[in-house]
């Protein structure tokens, strides 16, 4: 297992992506390393979800190579395709729960779908995953309208790990809550990448996420890779958007 | 017991079977060692069922012990042991006394309906007189646009299917009046049918399943994302800025689709009896001229604003019902149509009766 510990679970290159005329990604190379979180900053509008989207097969690309899994996903047939779409799970933005289905059926859909398993086992997994992404079993019978924004998120986080993949994507998931709940997702986060040993690529823009949970920090920046690295890497780059973004009032604010 | 090999989900199912044999054990012994070393790969689904197992083995007589775990997988199993027992799902119950509950809420769902359709005319008529006094709160952009949609866009399809439906009214009646050499009198069917009744009842029931459809998906996919409730907190009667422009311009469009309905289906009569019956145009239009009354007309498109009316009221009503799920979004847009064509047919038999009484 210990060569695997250098292996890029995700590696892409020279990924360029354009919406008619704008280019949004220009030439983009990324690694993401097998069982590291991996936080990925950028300015709003650059392009941090069109990557992940990119990545995950949502966004077509004009061209480039991606590797997920050390398998090229244009080369990739339909069946390998699949896969590799069980063994990641993606936690969108808003959450993307399925209205019309409770808790419950949310996190078993995956499951049931993949693995003939049990009515009882189901339910146990469920609760299992409940608990771990820190809810109560209670709310398992109720519809996704009826759950805060934090337990969306939480449910949505639940479902993600609902088959235990082992690669996780994030987009922003600690915005919309509140400094407690983020920080407790931050902690939630590293937990079940110690216990699952996952690896997570999370886009984000809190600087207390980039400080408790990444190992890595990748920065874009006019459709690339400005820079990546530690947080330390990052306070020490002379690029001003870093100075400002790390080294800014906010920053020191989090780091005091 | 020992267990070996890949703990993973992929072999959940298999798994499973395993640990319910092992099960079997229980209370053979007094002590069992679940020994685990031998596991090569461990995740959530294999800590679980292994942590199951344990818990199936231990009672009061009798413990069991997970042994020989790694260092990596400890905080996985740790984990899993905080998880309680799991609440099952409580299925629907179905029996004598469950039906007939079921009964009792549909006929109070019908008062409900009744309820809420008065409810939500009175509000638009609120707003209508709000407008009246303060013309400038008006919405003519919006109102404009929703014209576009509902009647603009509209007339292709509702020309297409009258003219067509004229046609088959000319076709079917030449067809069984020639037995009797009746042949002209088609005519007479197809003018009364076509004005009083076909025309409006047709496009009415076109425009319910196409724009009171629209209106409910529109209104229901703003409930379900708060903007309506945005639109409240910063001061604006959503009556007054989304449903009475939509009123507005259903109300206005239907006379004119009718209209345009009626033409259409008289056109194609003509040309069904002009091409298949042998009634040459002119025949046919001194024909129509005895035969029908500027009240035949009247009736007809008397009828349109009405039915429209019935109809925005139904899909607003509906629109702002919706849950925040999308099957209830499509619960209520089905609901919305089927209960617009409804209200509809209902409407035109009101009219009947009272055209009859006063004899027109």
């Amino acid at each position: 297992m210990s060569d695997w510990a250098s292996d890029a679970i995700i590696r892409v290159r020279d990924i360029t992506v354009q919406f008619g005329k704008t280019r949004v990604l220009d030439g983009l190379d990324l690694d993401v390393k097998r069982g590291e979180i991996l936080g990925f900053v950028g300015p709003s509008g650059s392009g941090k979800s069109v990557l992940t989207r990119t990545i995950i097969g949502l966004l077509p690309k004009v061209s480039g190579r991606i590797e997920v899994f050390g398998v090229d996903l244009d080369a990739a047939s339909s069946a390998e395709r699949r896969a590799i779409e069980r063994r990641w799970g993606i936690l969108f933005q808003q959450g993307a729960l399925f209205s019309s289905l409770t808790v419950r059926q949310n996190i078993q859909f995956p499951v049931r779908e993949y693995l003939r398993v049990s009515q009882r086992l189901l339910d146990e997994i469920m609760v299992a995953k409940l608990v771990m992404v820190g809810l109560k079993p209670e709310v398992a019978d109720r519809y996704p309208s009826e759950l805060s924004g934090g337990m969306v998120k939480r449910v949505a986080l639940a479902r993600a790990l609902a088959l235990d993949p082992e690669l996780v994507f994030l987009d922003e998931p600690t915005s919309g809550l509140d400094p407690i709940g983020a920080g407790d997702f931050d902690e939630l986060v590293r937990t079940l990448q110690r216990t699952l040993g996952l690896t997570v690529f999370m886009v984000t823009h809190d600087l207390d996420s980039l400080y408790t949970a990444c190992d890595r920090i990748a920065v874009l920046g006019n459709g690339k890779i400005i820079a990546v690295g530690s947080i330390a890497d990052m306070k020490a780059s002379q690029h001003p958007w870093l100075q400002q973004y790390f080294n800014g009032k906010r920053a020191r604010a989090v780091v005091s | 017991m020992c267990a070996a090999g890949n703990w993973t989900a992929t072999f959940a199912p298999a798994l499973e079977r395993i640990v319910s044999d092992a099960e079997k054990l229980r209370g053979s012994r007094p002590h069992i060692f679940i020994d685990v070393s031998q596991v090569s790969r461990l995740d959530t689904f294999g800590a679980w069922l292994i942590e199951r197992l344990r818990r199936s083995l231990s009672d009061t007589t009798a413990e069991a012990e997970i042994a020989g775990l790694s260092a990596n997988y400890s905080s996985l199993v740790d984990e899993v042991s905080r998880v309680g027992t799991a609440p099952t799902a409580d299925g629907d119950r179905v029996s004598l006394s469950t039906m007939f509950e079921q009964i009792g809420r549909t006929v109070v769902g019908i008062g409900d309906t009744v309820v809420g359709l008065v409810d939500m005319l009175g509000a638009v008529l609120a707003a209508t007189a709000h407008v009246l006094i303060h013309p400038r709160s008006f919405r003519l952009t919006s109102t404009v646009h929703h014209l576009e949609q509902v009647c603009w866009r509209a007339v292709p399809i509702v020309v297409l299917i009258t003219f067509l439906i004229g046609c088959i009214i000319s076709q079917q009646g030449i067809f069984h009046f020639r037995r009797f050499g009746a042949d002209i009198f088609v005519v007479d069917m197809l003018g009364v049918l076509v004005l009083r009744e076909i025309g409006v009842l047709l496009v009415a029931i076109m425009v319910a399943g196409r724009s009171g459809s629209a209106y409910t998906a529109e209104l229901g996919s703003m409930k379900m994302r708060e903007e309506i409730d945005a639109l409240r907190t910063m001061g604006f009667d959503p009556i007054e800025v989304l449903i009475l422009p939509r009123m507005l311009a259903l109300v206005l469009a239907l006379p004119i689709l009718a209209f345009l309905g009626a033409m259409a289906a008289l056109y194609g009569g003509g040309l069904v009896a002009w091409l298949y019956g042998g009634v040459d145009p002119e025949a046919f239009l001194q024909r129509l001229r005895d035969a029908i009354s500027i009240n035949h007309f009247i009736v007809g498109l008397v009828k349109a604003p009405v039915m429209a009316a019935v109809i925005g009221i139904v899909a607003c009503v509906e629109g702002l019902a919706v849950q925040g799920s999308a099957e209830s979004l499509g619960q209520h847009t089905t609901s919305s149509v089927v209960k617009g064509i409804f209200f509809v047919i209902v409407m035109d038999g009101v009219f009947a009766i009272f055209f009859a009484s006063i004899g027109i």
